[in-house]
C-alpha cells in the first residue's frame, strides 16, 4: 500500500513537472498550430542557466530558479521575433525542419560549451532527504515541485480565464484576423505568450535537472514527452495537458516500477491508441485545424 | 481530343527518359571507376539515396510528413541481420527481397494508423512507431543483442559469385544496381496514373476524393510501398556494414533523412539521390572542422534552408544550367524543377 503511495506520489510530481515544461508547447503547438519540436532547448537552456549560477557563481537555488524564468524567456522572445514568426504561415514540413535544426544546433553548441556528460545542480540541506507522513516516505524535492507546479498552474488557468490579456490570448488564437479587427496587436500577444511558454520551459528545466537528468542531448530525449503531453491532452483548455501530463507521470513511474523491462514500450502504445481513437487529443476539441 | 487523352499524352511525354536523366546514371556509375579508393563512402551515398527516395515516394508524392521513416529501415536492417546471422536465408539478393518483405508488412500495418488524422498527428503517430520499434529492440535483447546491436554477422557471395571484399567494391556495385532497379521502378509508379492521382491526393484530397480516387487505398499502397524500398535501403546497410544496432531507428536518423531530401528537393525522385551526395559531403566537410559538434552546422544548414526559402534556393542552384541551356540550345530549360511542396 505504501509503495503504491510513493508510486502516486513521484508520478504526480513528475507529472507536474511534465507540464510546466510542455505548457508552453500546448500554447505554441495546440493554439498556435505551429510544430515547434525545439520546446526542449528551451528548458534546456533554463537548466543550465540554473546550473551555472548555482555551481558556479554560487547564487541559491530559490534565486536562480527565477532568473532561469528569465533567460529562457529572453531567448525565447529574441527568437521569435527574429526567427519563428516568419514560419507561422508556412507549412508543417517546413516548422520541422526548422526546429529540428534549432534542436540540432542547441545539442552540439551545449555540448561544446558544458561538455556532454550530465550535470547536477546542488540543493540546498532543506530540499535533500524525506518527509515521513503517516508511514509513507515524500520526497522533500519532490514536495516542493508539486507545491510549486501546484502553484504555477493555478495562476495560468486564473490568468488565462479572468484577466484581460487571457482573454485576448483566446480571441487571437480563436480566430486572428477578427481580433486584430477588434484592435488587439495579434502578433504580440503571440510573442508575449511565446516567451512566457520558453519561460516556463526553463523553470521546467531547472527544476527537472535533479529528477529528468540534464545534458545536451535533454532536447531530443523528452521531445516527445512533450508532444504527447500537448497532442493527448488537446488544446481547448490548460485542463486538458495538465491532466495528460499527470497521466503520463503516473503511467511512466508505475510502468518503470511494475513492469520495468518494458520500458517507454507502455507509453507510446498508450499514445499511439489514444491518437487513433481521437486524433485531436482527449480533450481535444471537435474541430480539426 | 477529348480530355482523357490530353491527360495520358502528357503523362506519356512526362515519362520520357530525357538526356540530363541519362548522363546522370553514366555519371553515377563513372564515378566508381573515377574514385576507385572511396568505394565505402560512396556506397554510404547510395544507400542513403535509396532510403531518401523511399521518403520522397510519400513525402513528394503523397504528402504524408513522417518522422519516423527509421522504422522500416531499422526492420529491413534487422531482418536481413537476423536472417545472416542464423543462416536463414544465406543468398544476399535473396534476404534482400525477404528483408524487404518484412519492412512492407510493418508498413502495410502502420499504414492505417498514419492515415487517420491531419497533419500532426501523422508526425505523433509514424515518431511514436519509430520509437515503439526501437523500445522492442532494446526490450528482446536476446534476439537483437540490445544496445549491443548483432554482432558477428558474416555474408556470403553475392548470387554465389562474388564475395564482399573489405575495400567494398562488390558491396557498391551490388547497392548501386538495387539502386538503379528500384529506381526505374519508382520512375514508372510515379509515371503511372496510379502516380497522377497520388498527385491529386497531394494537392487537395478532398478534390481528389470528389473525383473518385480512394484516397485511404492510394496512400495505404504508397505508404506500404515507401516500407518496402525503406526496408531494402535497411538491408543493404546491414548487408554492406555487416552491422545492426538500435541506431538504424534513432529519430536522428529520420531527421537526417528529411534534410537530404530538402537538400534535393522533394517531388521529383531525384532530389532524394542528389541530396544524398550533397548531404554526405556536407557531413564530409564538417567532420574534418570540428570532429564532435558537426551536428550544430548541419541544424544550422536545415534553419537556413527553411528560412531561405526551399523553393528559392532550388531556382537559385537551377539558375546557373536554366541559363547555359537558353544560351546554348536556344530553347527553354528542360531542367527539371521540383513541384511545389504540399502545405
Amino acid at each position: 500500500m505504501t509503495t503504491l503511495f510513493t508510486i502516486l506520489f513521484d508520478g504526480i510530481a513528475y507529472g507536474m513537472l511534465l507540464f510546466v515544461l510542455a505548457c508552453g508547447l500546448a500554447v505554441t503547438l495546440g493554439l498556435m498550430n505551429f510544430v515547434n519540436l525545439a520546446h526542449g532547448a528551451f528548458a534546456m537552456a533554463g537548466g543550465y542557466v540554473c546550473a551555472v549560477l548555482v555551481n558556479q557563481s554560487g547564487w541559491p537555488f530559490f534565486a536562480a530558479l527565477p532568473l532561469a524564468f528569465v533567460a529562457s524567456a529572453a531567448i525565447g522572445v529574441v527568437l521569435e521575433r527574429s526567427l519563428y514568426r516568419h514560419l507561422y504561415n508556412r507549412s508543417h514540413l517546413d516548422q520541422v525542419l526548422f526546429s529540428v535544426g534549432l534542436v540540432f544546433m542547441s545539442v552540439a553548441a551545449v555540448d561544446y560549451i558544458m561538455g556532454s556528460s550530465r550535470i547536477f545542480i546542488k540543493l540546498p540541506a532543506a530540499l535533500e532527504g524525506q518527509i515521513d507522513f503517516f508511514g509513507v516516505g515524500i520526497g522533500r524535492y519532490r514536495l516542493m515541485i508539486i507545491v510549486i507546479c501546484g502553484l504555477l498552474t493555478a495562476a495560468l488557468q486564473l490568468i488565462l480565464a479572468k484577466t484581460r490579456f487571457g482573454s485576448r490570448l483566446r480571441a487571437a488564437v480563436d480566430d486572428p484576423r477578427a481580433a486584430s479587427g477588434l484592435g488587439i496587436n495579434v502578433p504580440q500577444v503571440f510573442a508575449f505568450t511565446f516567451a512566457f511558454g520558453c519561460g516556463l520551459a526553463g523553470l521546467g528545466g531547472a527544476l527537472s535537472a535533479e529528477i529528468l537528468g540534464l545534458d545536451p542531448y535533454f532536447p531530443l530525449k523528452f521531445m516527445i514527452y512533450f508532444l504527447i503531453v500537448v497532442t493527448v491532452g488537446g488544446s481547448s483548455s490548460i485542463t486538458g495537458p495538465f491532466l495528460a501530463s499527470l497521466l503520463l507521470g503516473i503511467g511512466d513511474v508505475a510502468g518503470k516500477y511494475y513492469v520495468p523491462k518494458m520500458g517507454p514500450f507502455v507509453i507510446y502504445t498508450i499514445m499511439i491508441v489514444i491518437l487513433i481513437w481521437r486524433p485531436n487529443g482527449l480533450f481535444g476539441r471537435t474541430a480539426a485545424r | 481530343m477529348t480530355a482523357p487523352a490530353d491527360v495520358s499524352s502528357l503523362a506519356v511525354s512526362r515519362a520520357r527518359w530525357r538526356p540530363a536523366e541519362i548522363a546522370f546514371w553514366i555519371l553515377a556509375l563513372s564515378c566508381a571507376f573515377l574514385f576507385p579508393s572511396r568505394y565505402l563512402i560512396m556506397t554510404d551515398i547510395v544507400r542513403l539515396a535509396l532510403f531518401a527516395l523511399s521518403l520522397d515516394l510519400i513525402l513528394g508524392y503523397a504528402g504524408i510528413v513522417s518522422l519516423g521513416h527509421a522504422a522500416f529501415f531499422g526492420v529491413g536492417a534487422y531482418s536481413a541481420g537476423l536472417l545472416a546471422l542464423h543462416g536463414i536465408v544465406n543468398e544476399p539478393v535473396l534476404a534482400l527481397l525477404v528483408a524487404g518483405l518484412a519492412a512492407t508488412i510493418v508498413g502495410f500495418a502502420t499504414s492505417f494508423l498514419v492515415i487517420r488524422g491531419v497533419d500532426l498527428t501523422r508526425l505523433m503517430v509514424t515518431l511514436g512507431i519509430a520509437l515503439l520499434l526501437e523500445a522492442l529492440a532494446e526490450r528482446f535483447s536476446n534476439i537483437t543483442g540490445g544496445t549491443d546491436g548483432l554482432q558477428g554477422i558474416e555474408m556470403q557471395p553475392l548470387l554465389g559469385l562474388f564475395a564482399f571484399d573489405m575495400f567494398g567494391k562488390v558491396g557498391f556495385f551490388y547497392c548501386l544496381t538495387v539502386l538503379f532497379l528500384l529506381f526505374l521502378l519508382a520512375r514508372r509508379i510515379v509515371h503511372s496514373p496510379f502516380g497522377l492521382s497520388l498527385r491529386a491526393i497531394r494537392n487537395n484530397p478532398l478534390r481528389a476524393a470528389a473525383i473518385g480516387v480512394p484516397v485511404n487505398r492510394r496512400l495505404i499502397a504508397i505508404y506500404t510501398l515507401a516500407a518496402f524500398y525503406a526496408g531494402i535501403a535497411g538491408a543493404l546497410f546491414t548487408q554492406t556494414t555487416a552491422l545492426a544496432s538500435l541506431d538504424v531507428f534513432s529519430f536522428e536518423r529520420s531527421a537526417d533523412l528529411m534534410l537530404v531530401l530538402v537538400i534535393g528537393g522533394t517531388g521529383y525522385l531525384y532530389g532524394g539521390l542528389i541530396g544524398a551526395v550533397v548531404f554526405k559531403m556536407l557531413q564530409e566537410l564538417f567532420q574534418t572542422i570540428t570532429p564532435q559538434y558537426w551536428l550544430f552546422w548541419i541544424g544550422l544548414v536545415l534553419v537556413v534552408i527553411v528560412l531561405v526559402g526551399r523553393a528559392r534556393m532550388h531556382r537559385w542552384a537551377l539558375w546557373l544550367p536554366n541559363l547555359l541551356i537558353r544560351r546554348f540550345a536556344g530553347r527553354k530549360a528542360v531542367v527539371v524543377v521540383p513541384e511545389s511542396d504540399p502545405s
